[in-house]
């Protein structure tokens, strides 16, 4: 078996986010890191939005980025520190749309290593050197410097190292033109590793260390230094409970970190910093420091000159907990949330004035160290408004691929979030759209334009829309009202509108032609006799129109402004179903294509050269008859160069789209792809999106053919069915489309172009675990289970108590909404818990049971008892007092639950209590196979509770996944990899015969057949085992089941061995796996979701030359393409255990985004096109998934 | 200067090469114990190479952002708090050093 992975989705998650310069221009841009890509974004100046510019996988883990400039540079470069072992420096070039790699230096071995530098990054603010190191010893500084050619240069590494030292967070010093300094927060391990008393380790402190590189000597030194010219220099130690400010022979300076006004606190509990970002405007500075519960802080220096009296902190606002804080210079603070979605803020004021108190550290000199806490009280937001939010599944913990709406592709079910930011979420293949307005027409048009008055316009004057017998014309401006002067005849239906010429407007209707001039003078043109004109086509200097009886009619603008009939006329010998005619390409006179589609199941090329005009270039014979045609040039080759490629899109009545390339000389059609829209005919329209030709595809859902980053993608649209569309644009809209639904005037645009899946969320109350869907209903009943948490009767409980004690306080605080401010935290070992009915299209959660007494749900499972006439039960499996290290409880216990009111509320029928946790559940041959710790066990439904009628003890540790077949069971563990068993009826006994010879930390599996599964693992693994065929006949046609039973156990374990047949590392922790399709008639693939919130196949290959074909190019990508953080691919996807029969397809398709000589070089290694190699990796894509 | 030739290769092909050799050798794995952190040696009792089995595995999650998001998830608190949690127990992860046999 061979397999093609490939990614639906990048994770959604973000680790590291920087701002900076990187276009070089005075708009900033945010440089995010996805843990294997690398994304650039930037925010609309006014309006917030964000936009994803570029998005590049680096086959590798990011863990640090920073931003650098040169001394005098205006330009930011992109440092990153990854697993490769390397130090890579990147440039953004805005004129080719990616990410260059400026130098790369190997320092160490790659991986996630203890002393291998790449976890933390700092620079010196001015530009010159920059600091690389490990979490131990390791640290590596690097100078860098401009050559004459004003390149920037590189130096060897100087070692800073110091051995048996932990290193917790490193940052640069600003200490302007003096020797570059880095502040290091150490703890030195080798004392206490050597006291057995335990003295030393009491004793032991963090250090700060300050590393200055002495650029004289060219050596790093370890010891302190002064201040610079913007400010005091320093550093500020974020430490639990409290911030100091430390610098050398400077006393230092301590405020504490102001706690959450919380009755229920655990004072015990500490307070950390999480993020923290500076900003440095005209004269001041001031620092937002985020705390561990989102609390967001303002922390200002008093100083005189580089002398600081005292920090202080106040309250800013609360938002969601960061991963990285960024403040741009147009007012936004993003925030790369650590867990759900990522958000963007624009500033409304600096919290400066408002009455929020402020702490000193002057009110703390002689504190010490036990400073007494202080207290404020969370608020909504106050000094930040959002701004945009860009949706992020990570956390996903488990998800489901079903189709419960009977839409053409399934949807993904997914359970996302933590804690009180948890959401149910269903994901729909589609585009989001931003519906812009909706306007009621007085009756049904049959068509809409847009048009400009003169070519040079930027925004469009009228909006044109022909009913059954009239045309109404609509003038764009603060509000579209009617307006009649505009030379457009009214009386008629309209089938087409133009502007035509620099400053021409052109109204085709059944009979005739109108040509509106500027001075408003009208040229008429009338169709000869009673014949009527049924299609037509324009651009801005070309008309073209179909007469009843197929005849063809040719005008052309010409140098006055006059337009002017071609002498002959074409007869195509059969109706004229469509006609289509390309743009004036730039610098040309006349487009010299027209497409027309003829209803005997033909296109036609016909040139519209001044030799041979109207004469037939080729045809294209179709299976079904023509609809719809546009010319179009897509920008798909590179945006290294001017011109695209010539597409002819062929929307036909049975409603698929074909997209031919047209030959920009001879006007030959090749390389035909299709793709089946939906079930109506396919009509095309022109559009624009973010600056390129794009076309909108109305089947019976729209879809959108676009280039984004060099790639064509064809998605539909999440949007109502349409009949009519075309490109508007006005101030308000910059880029927008108009279009008609039923009696309807649709305005709305395309923005998050790039994203495969549109997402509809349901919140949730906890952190979910688990969720089964109950057929019969459509409702998924989910648990959703939060550590270290009040359930609301403890809540209660421990409120009383306080108020017993006497304690007053203000009720409101202990009812903050959750969503915004998290839940408030208990102590470990204390659990929140909750079994939910939610019916997803609704989004109404039909009825919750919290469950009571710390009792917290791990596993669920809807099971038919044979001895209750097969009746669908819900079981849950849950745990008293449970304790996450070591994995412990005071009791388990199997809930069984009845769905009552037609499975929208569940009934309590009994409890059963067990030893362990239940990990895993699952209904077993009219009985409940239950995973309780590391025992198996079958239980039957009783009266009074579930009767144990089996048990097997010989999984090692925890059994976490169950799936079965027959007879045969397959048991995941949870640290020793899947195992085999057969349920031997006769003996009622379960027997392992199998399992794996790799110790596994399993996540998920799925059973791919009967001998075959796939399964995910924590380190980002994903393999196939195989039961060889021999053994699982063997097994099978054993009939007393003794010799499998008293077989010899081999390598310590069960008597047979499955064998490995595919493995490969997804680089993100698989937390669910499916064998579905995904397209309508469509292979069986296999689908995965990560819990960073990704998504990706597996497709599996049909034929042998197919797998020799990609695993010949994957090799010729990774010698052209080399992955851009400087990991080895390979060895990448080897991370853990060399890669075996999977290809990578992500790999693959950054063929697409090669140089053209390089494309070229590799489609010659297999003598073809490069076309014929980019068609090959779009089928695989399109055939599988989307 | 004869051994100068095989100083490409690895330590174990210099392993027989005579007394000089070994002391070499012994000076070869100093310099790998001094290099590499956690490379073991002749004296390593279990309670070291524990320690820095439990070492390499904390800055391992550190580095993986998905396991340690795992991690955080599954415990409920914030990923740099249980970042900063490893990075303090990578001091001492097994408890307290077992005393050295006076050998």
């Amino acid at each position: 078996m061979f397999l093609y992975n490939l990614s639906l989705q990048a994770p959604t998650a973000i680790n590291v986010a920087v701002v900076g310069h990187f276009s070089g221009t005075k708009q900033q841009e945010i440089v995010v890191s996805r843990i294997t890509r690398l994304e650039l974004l930037r925010a609309d100046q006014n309006t917030g939005k964000m936009q994803v510019l570029l998005t590049h996988d680096v086959f590798g883990i990011i863990r640090s980025l920073t931003p650098f400039r040169l001394t005098g540079g205006s330009k930011d470069y992109i440092i990153v520190g990854s697993d490769s072992g390397r130090i890579v420096i990147l440039e953004y070039n805005p004129a080719r749309n990616k990410f260059e790699k400026v130098h790369q230096e190997t320092f160490g071995k790659s991986g996630c290593r203890r002393i291998v530098p790449g976890q933390y990054l700092a620079v010196d603010p001015k530009g010159r050197s920059v600091m690389i190191g490990a979490i131990e010893k390791q640290k590596l500084v690097y100078i860098l410097n401009r050559d004459s050619a004003a390149n920037l240069t590189i130096s060897s590494p100087l070692e800073a190292h110091k051995s048996h030292t932990l290193v917790h967070h490193c940052i640069g010093l600003d200490v302007g033109y003096e020797n570059p300094v880095f502040a290091c927060l150490e703890v030195d391990y080798s004392e206490a590793d050597l006291d057995p008393t335990g003295e030393a380790f009491n004793n032991t402190e963090k250090m700060l260390t300050y590393y200055e590189l002495d650029l004289g000597l060219n050596h790093v030194v370890r010891k302190w230094i002064p201040g610079g010219n913007d400010g005091p220099s320093g550093v500020l130690v974020c430490t639990e409970n409290f911030i100091s400010y430390k610098h050398q022979r400077v006393e230092e300076l301590r405020v504490p970190i102001p706690r959450r006004r919380n009755p229920l606190e655990d004072k015990s509990r500490g307070l950390i910093i999480v993020a923290g970002v500076m900003h440095k405007m005209k004269g001041v500075f001031f620092f937002l420091l985020q705390s561990e519960e989102g609390d967001i802080y303002k922390v200002t220096l008093d100083y005189e000159d580089d002398k600081v009296n005292a920090i202080k902190i106040k309250y800013f606002d609360s938002v969601p907990v960061a991963a990285s804080l960024c403040i741009l210079r147009a007012g936004f603070l993003f925030v790369a949330a650590e867990f759900g979605n990522h958000r963007l803020y624009s500033f409304t004021s600096l919290g400066d004035d408002n009455d929020e108190p402020e702490w000193s550290s002057e009110d703390f000199i002689d504190a010490g160290r036990d400073m007494a806490p202080v207290y404020f009280t969370p608020r909504e937001l106050q000094n930040l408004e959002r701004a945009d939010e860009s949706e992020s599944l990570n956390p996903l913990i488990d998800a489901k691929v079903l189709n419960l709406t009977d839409d053409d592709t399934p949807q993904l079910y997914a359970l996302c979030g933590r804690g009180a930011g948890s959401s149910f979420r269903i994901l729909k293949h589609g585009l989001e759209v931003s519906e812009m307005a909706v306007s009621e027409l007085p009756g049904n048009p049959n068509a809409v334009w847009t048009t400009k008055l003169r070519a040079d316009d930027l925004f469009d004057a009228y909006i044109i829309v022909s009913f059954v017998n009239a045309t109404l014309v609509l003038s764009i401006g603060e509000t579209v009202e009617e307006v009649t002067d505009t030379g457009f005849l009214s009386t008629t239906p309209t089938l087409d509108v133009h502007q035509l010429g620099d400053d021409a407007l052109l109204q085709i209707y059944p009979q005739g032609i109108r040509h509106i001039r500027a001075d408003r003078r009208v040229n008429e043109w009338k169709t000869p006799g009673n014949r009527a004109i049924i299609k037509a086509t324009t651009n801005k200097r070309q008309v073209v129109i179909a007469l009843t009886g197929g005849e063809l009619v040719y005008f052309e603008l010409d140098a006055q402004g006059q337009l002017n009939e071609y002498q002959d006329r074409k007869e195509m010998g059969a109706n004229v179903s469509c006609l289509s005619i390309g743009e004036v390409p730039e610098g040309r006179q006349r487009s010299r294509f027209l497409a027309v589609g003829c209803d005997d199941h033909t296109v036609r090329i016909l040139s519209l050269d001044p030799d041979n005009t109207l004469d037939v270039l080729s045809t294209q014979a179709l299976n079904a008859p023509p609809y719809s045609l546009s010319i179009i040039e897509m920008m798909d080759i590179g945006t290294d160069s001017i011109h695209g490629t010539l597409y002819l899109n062929i929307g036909l009545l049975n409603g698929v789209l074909l997209r031919t390339v047209l030959d920009t000389v001879t006007g030959d059609l090749t390389d035909t792809r299709q793709r089946f829209l939906g079930a109506r005919p396919v009509k095309l329209f022109q559009v624009t999106i973010q600056g390129n030709p794009a076309v909108l595809a109305l089947s019976s859902r729209p879809w959108l053919s676009y280039t984004f980053q060099s790639r064509l993608h064809l998605t539909p649209l999440s949007y109502d069915s349409l009949e009519f569309g075309s490109n508007f644009t006005s101030p308000q809209v910059p880029e927008g489309i108009v279009a008609i639904s039923s009696n309807t005037l649709r305005i709305f645009a395309v923005e998050k172009l790039g994203t495969v899946f549109n997402q509809a969320s349901i919140p949730l109350k906890y952190t979910p675990r688990h969720f089964v869907l109950h057929l019969p209903s459509r409702n998924f009943v989910i648990l959703e289970t939060e550590h270290n948490t009040f359930s609301p009767s403890e809540k209660k409980k421990a409120l009383d108590a306080k108020i017993s004690q006497g304690v007053a306080f203000d009720p409101a605080i202990v009812d903050l909404p959750p969503e915004i401010f998290g839940l408030p935290k208990s102590e470990p070992g204390k659990w929140a818990s909750c079994i939910r009915v939610l019916n997803p299209f609704k989004g109404i959660t039909m009825s919750l049971i919290e469950l009571e007494e710390n009792e917290a749900a791990f596993s669920i499972a809807t099971v038919n008892f044979h001895n209750q006439n097969n009746e669908l039960f819900l079981v849950v499996g849950t745990a008293k007092d449970a304790n996450l290290a070591p994995r412990t409880c005071s009791s388990g216990f199997l809930h069984v639950y009845r769905f009552v009111d037609e499975g929208n509320a569940l009934e309590l029928v009994h409890k059963t209590p067990c030893d362990d946790i239940p990990m895993a559940l699952l209904g077993f041959q009219g009985r409940l196979l239950a995973g309780v710790g590391k025992a198996l066990r079958i239980y039957d439904f009783g009266k009074r509770k579930l009767l144990r009628k089996c048990e097997s003890k010989a999984i090692p540790n925890c059994v976490v996944d169950l799936h079965t077949q027959g007879n045969r069971i397959i048991i995941s563990d949870m640290q020793e990899s899947v195992h085999y068993a057969s349920y031997r009826l006769h003996d009622n006994r379960i027997i392992i015969f199998a399992d794996d010879t790799t110790q596994r930390w399993i996540t998920t599996t799925t059973m791919i057949d009967y001998d075959t599964l796939a399964s995910g693992d924590k380190f980002g693994n994903f393999f196939v085992d195989r039961l060889p065929s021999e053994t699982s006949e063997e097994v099978d046609e054993d009939p007393t089941g003794n010799k499998i039973m008293y077989e010899k156990g081999y390598l310590m374990g069960a008597p047979h061995k499955v064998a490995l047949i595919a493995h490969y590392h997804v680089g993100d922790l698989i937390v669910s796996l499916h064998r579905t399709t995904l397209v309508a008639g469509g292979r069986e693939i296999l689908v995965y979701t990560g819990l960073m919130g990704s998504i990706g196949v597996f497709v599996p290959f049909i034929t042998r030359e197919d797998v020799e074909f990609f695993q010949t190019l994957e090799m010729h990508m990774r010698n052209e393409a080399p992955p851009l953080a400087g990991r080895d691919h390979l060895q990448y996807r080897s991370f853990y255990t060399p890669v075996k029969s999977v290809i990578d397809g992500d790999l693959c398709e950054q063929y697409n985004l090669l140089p053209m000589e390089k494309k070229k070089m590799i489609a010659a290694e297999f003598d073809r096109q490069p076309s014929e190699i980019q068609k090959k990796i779009e089928d695989m894509r399109v055939m599988a998934a989307f | 200067m004869d051994n100068q030739k095989f100083c490409f290769s690895s330590v174990t092909l210099r392993i027989d090469f005579g007394f000089q050799d070994r002391f070499n050798l012994n000076s070869q794995l100093e310099h790998l114990q001094s290099k590499y952190v956690g490379t073991g040696h002749a004296d390593t009792n279990k309670f070291e190479w524990m320690v820095n089995q439990h070492r390499d595995s904390y800055a391992s999650y550190i580095g993986h952002h998905a396991l340690i998001s795992y991690f955080a998830v599954a415990q409920n608190e914030c990923i740099a708090r249980v970042k900063f949690e490893f990075v303090e127990k990578m001091l001492q992860p097994c408890g307290l050093p077992v005393p050295r046999d006076e050998q």
